[in-house]
């Protein structure tokens, strides 16, 4: 019951944040000129009558409004102007599915590598292991992810063509594109796995688990590792967030026909529609994301106090 | 009677930045098949680092046994191997932690935690561990034992946790127990129920029991011998009725003196000062700054242990012949 | 020790008798202080100088802090003065970061960069502290209504995806100094008013102020010796930490066309206009920029990872 009520309410903030988001999107493109809502529209005359047929321009502005939110809730994005007969959600349609695939495998790959190295980190305190890994991921935290994927390209791909220079069509595609976009996260994971995890193993629980005679092994994976994952947990949402931002440029740099691609385009081209279009829908997915993090926090720890979260 | 654990001259320092803490400083103790022994000081004096050495479970680094044996039950503690201790802990000796509040994983189910060292030193099935489970919950008297086997730690009240924690330390039935400050934590009422518990355990187990703790009334109430711990070393020790009718180091009449009477009511009677620097613990008796008969002799030589009976030992040069005259005259104030 | 205990154990009988008589009482022997009493700020600091990587982020900093404010001095070339017969140019004693593609000199346009990144990382953290604390401040001392309104505006804001946002902001209002700086603290400050409303409090709570109060200590005493202590430490790691990632941000927009305009040069920039130069050859025009961006946020971060052990009350030993 407690757990439903938790839902709800996070659900209802994530309605808000969605809605406050969406009304930002509008009134901002209202005030742009060369937007389609602006009154110097596209000269284009089937990308006029598309724009017309969308967003009845010339009702009030809280008409528009209203049909802007309708037509957000029946998820239709609008035209493009720039692209005549295709509309934002023809573009979603065929970029997303890339840049969720590469964003998948990055962050997964992240997530076990960064906890990986984390442990290591941690049972191997002030050794030679532990400083190299942590040396790794401060590199790894201070190195913009563009910086990195064109570094691989000319050494890695160019240079010594270990790798394919760019797209997305095998799994040695796939490599480098997921390195320099996974190095961030992973470096922040092991960090924060292996402090988390130090702190642990400290604790009475740990002491108490040795007390039990139980192996190192068991005591690790078993009691520590599981609470040393939690925090980890709730910085899913932000690392997502950056990864989902780093796809733009990634997918740029290695010529990867995703959604950070078409949108780093539209915004060189002042594609209004498609900028507003992307940007509600990557909110409402990373939105998502979030709430779906929180979720499976409250099921994973059983200690969460629900209805207070947020609060402290 | 047979000595269940005997320890000759225990060393454990600590290595850190600012020097090397000399923790536990050449403790000698023993105990019998199935009594308490309490271990009473102050905090700091190396009474928990002594029972962790027992566990082995000082933290290495920075901690070390340096010298000293401790042999249970004819094996030395202090030299068999990791994975030997591994079976001997939770088996042949148990620990029970100061705070129950995290002495329990919050992630893990009550019944995974107790039943997880069972299954890890005894071969049974999980019927069986279960079956066994359910019995130390009753033993240790949490009602309702099959559902509250499925809950979490939090579900639990502090006085509750230390009972789970106590069946925990039961279920692989273990000849020496080691409770370290098992009550401190929870309040006085709960106290003497958990008192209570200890002993019907040791009278329906014949548990042996080292009790680590700076409560008084707790010793009174369930020890058979105390040993007195001050900077890293036993000063005195002795049944519970020599140290609480004959105490002889004017540390432990301290001790005796400070604990808050009902009928002098507002007054407390601190011993004063604060216990040396381990660092670099004094030549001779440590107690020496702060002891109000403290002779030239005290500061300079470690005192002898003075053998009272065969069962109370005090290590002070008070008990010196040449120092009657004090302990005559202060007693005549 | 060990030895004078060995030799009592057997020789009692030879300590001389005059040493069993009462020793004169020293009251202010057992008293003596073992350590110097060192302010929190002095013991922080002595604690850092111990962190070797700290150290050398600090030192980094303050000799990119000095080659930003003189380091374009030191050559004939201007910023944005082309020269395109010397385009390309590898590093040499004349150019000596080498030339981009319009010929202009890499060496001062690197420290023009660190110009824009600074001011940008600098400004934009300074403006996150100062609206977290305000309103971290009221939100928390305020309490009850007015706490819960104010989270639940946080919690709210806190959802969304700042860097489309400022992605946004820039589209609209056309990239401009100002407008990245605008873009960033707009969403920015959510996070430090979080930390700042969590100290706040804390403090309001604990013992030792209201223990400081009820002996009549002095406001600003009681401000400067308790509070400030504890509540400004995870302020200043969380503003250390707010610096690179401004820095990242400004250089990540320029990375996709967002970026500051000419004349300015940031380092983000810079990487941009040299992308299809490395796979040429030039390996210089984006070494340069790219490895400043780094090493000054790893100087930030690992500044920031020494100043959190340092400024941590539990941690002084």
């Amino acid at each position: 019951m407690d757990m439903l009520r938790y839902m709800l309410r996070r659900l209802l903030i994530a309605l808000v944040t969605l809605w406050i988001i969406v009304t930002i999107t509008f009134i901002l493109m209202v005030t742009v000129p060369g937007s389609p809502f602006s009154d110097e529209r596209s000269s284009n005359e089937a990308v006029q009558a598309n724009l017309e047929a969308h967003y009845n321009l010339d009702d009030p502005y809280y008409m528009q409004y209203l049909l802007y939110l309708k037509n957000i809730s029946m998820l239709d994005l609008g035209p493009s102007i720039k692209q005549p007969n295709q509309t934002v959600n023809d573009l979603l349609g065929r970029g997303f599915p890339i840049s969720f695939e590469l964003g998948m495998i990055t962050i997964i790959f992240a997530v076990v590598s960064g906890v990986v190295l984390g442990i290591i980190s941690a049972l191997r305190h002030n050794g030679v292991l532990d400083y190299l890994s942590m040396g790794f991921a401060v590199l790894g935290i201070s190195i913009p992810n563009f910086i990195l994927a064109t570094l691989f390209i000319q050494k890695l791909a160019a240079d010594w063509e270990f790798f394919p220079v760019a797209t997305w069509s095998s799994p040695m595609h796939m490599v480098l594109p997921v390195a320099a976009l996974a190095t961030g996260p992973m470096a922040i994971i092991a960090r924060l796995t292996r402090s988390t995890m130090l702190e642990v193993l400290t604790q009475d629980y740990i002491k108490m688990a040795r007390a039990k005679g139980l192996s190192p092994w068991k005591i690790t994976f078993k009691h520590a590792l599981r609470n040393a994952l939690m925090p980890v947990v709730t910085i899913m949402g932000t690392l997502l967030a950056g990864i989902l931002t780093g796809t733009f440029v990634i997918e740029q740099i290695f010529a990867i026909p995703g959604m950070g691609k078409y949108f780093v385009e539209s915004i060189n081209q002042r594609d209004y529609p498609v900028i507003m279009g992307t940007t509600v829908f990557y909110s409402t997915f990373l939105i998502f994301m979030l709430l779906l993090v929180d979720i499976v926090y409250g099921i994973i720890d059983p200690r969460i106090k629900l209805h207070k979260k947020g609060g402290e | 009677m047979e000595k269940i654990l005997d320890i000759k001259d225990l060393h454990v320092t600590f290595t850190t930045y600012g020097g090397t803490v000399q923790a536990v400083r050449g403790v000698d103790l023993y105990l019998n098949k199935g009594e308490t022994l309490a271990i009473v000081g102050e905090s700091g004096c190396g009474k928990s680092v002594t029972s962790n050495a027992i566990m082995r479970l000082i933290p290495s680094p920075p901690g070390k046994i340096s010298n000293g044996t401790i042999h249970f039950k004819g094996q030395d503690l202090t030299k068999v191997s990791e994975k030997k201790m591994r079976s001997i802990r939770g088996v042949d000796i148990s620990m029970i932690f100061q705070d129950p509040m995290t002495a329990l994983n919050p992630t893990l189910t009550i019944g995974t935690q107790l039943m997880e060292g069972l299954r890890q030193h005894k071969d049974v099935s999980v019927k069986e561990a279960k079956q066994k489970a359910i019995e130390m919950m009753n033993l240790v008297g949490i009602p309702n034992p099959e559902e509250r086997l499925k809950q979490y730690p939090h579900q639990f009240s502090g006085g509750m946790r230390q009972r789970i924690v106590i069946a925990i330390a039961l279920i692989c039935e273990p000849e020496l127990l080691i409770a370290d400050e098992p009550t401190t934590a929870l309040d006085v009422t709960i106290q003497a129920q958990i008192l209570e518990l200890f002993a019907k355990i040791q009278e329906e187990t014949g548990v042996s029991i080292i009790l680590i703790t700076h409560d008084l009334g707790v010793v009174a109430k369930i020890a058979d011998r105390i040993a007195v711990m001050y900077a890293g070393k036993i000063i005195e020790t002795g049944t519970k009725r020599d140290i609480f009718y004959r105490p002889q180091h004017p540390y432990t009449k301290g001790l005796l003196h400070s604990v808050p009477r009902l009928d002098e009511k507002g007054k407390l009677h601190p011993i004063d000062g604060t216990p040396p620097d381990l660092f670099s613990p004094p030549q001779g008796c440590p107690f020496a700054a702060r002891c109000p008969l403290a002779m030239e002799v005290c500061d300079k030589v470690y005192p002898i242990k003075s053998e009272r009976s065969d069962t109370h030992q005090v290590n002070c040069w008070l008990q010196d012949e040449r120092a009657k005259h004090l302990l005559a005259e202060t007693a005549s104030k | 020790m060990k030895t004078a205990e060995v030799e009592a154990q057997h020789s009692s009988s030879k300590i001389p008798d005059e040493w069993f008589q009462l020793k004169e009482k020293d009251k202010n022997a057992s008293e003596v202080v073992s350590r110097p009493s060192l302010s929190y700020w002095q013991d922080a600091w002595r604690r850092l100088r111990k962190n070797k990587m700290a150290m050398l982020g600090l030192v980094f900093l303050v000799i990119l802090s000095f080659m930003a404010i003189f380091g374009p001095v030191m050559t004939p070339y201007e910023v944005n003065k082309q020269d395109l017969p010397n385009q390309y140019q590898a590093p040499s004693s004349e150019h000596w970061f080498g030339t981009d593609s319009a010929g202009r000199d890499v060496f001062t346009r690197t420290w023009y960069g660190a110009r824009i990144s600074l001011f940008v990382g600098l400004v934009a953290a300074l403006i996150d502290v100062f609206i977290g604390i305000i309103y971290g401040g009221i939100s928390g001392y305020k309490g009850g209504r007015t706490d819960n309104i104010m989270m639940r505006i946080i919690e709210i804001l806190y959802g969304i995806p700042s860097l489309l946002v400022t992605i946004l902001l820039l589209v609209v209002m056309g990239p401009s100094l100002f407008t990245i700086i605008l873009a960033l603290t707009i969403t920015g400050w959510v996070g430090m008013a979080r930390i700042v409303r969590g100290q706040v409090l804390q403090i309001k709570n604990y013992e030792y102020v209201l223990a400081s109060q009820s002996f009549g200590g002095k406001t600003a005493r009681i401000i400067r010796k308790h509070l400030l202590p504890n509540t400004m430490g995870p302020i200043i790691v969380q503003m250390t930490l707010s610096v690179p990632s401004a820095i990242f941000a400004e250089a990540f927009l320029s990375f996709i066309g967002l970026g500051i305009q000419s004349p300015y040069a940031s380092w983000g920039v810079m990487a941009n206009d040299s992308l299809g130069a490395i796979l040429s050859g030039n390996w210089w025009t984006l070494f340069f920029p790219a490895f400043f961006i780094s090493f000054t946020m790893f100087a930030f971060n690992v500044l920031g990872d020494g100043l959190q052990d340092a400024l941590d009350p539990k941690l002084r030993k």
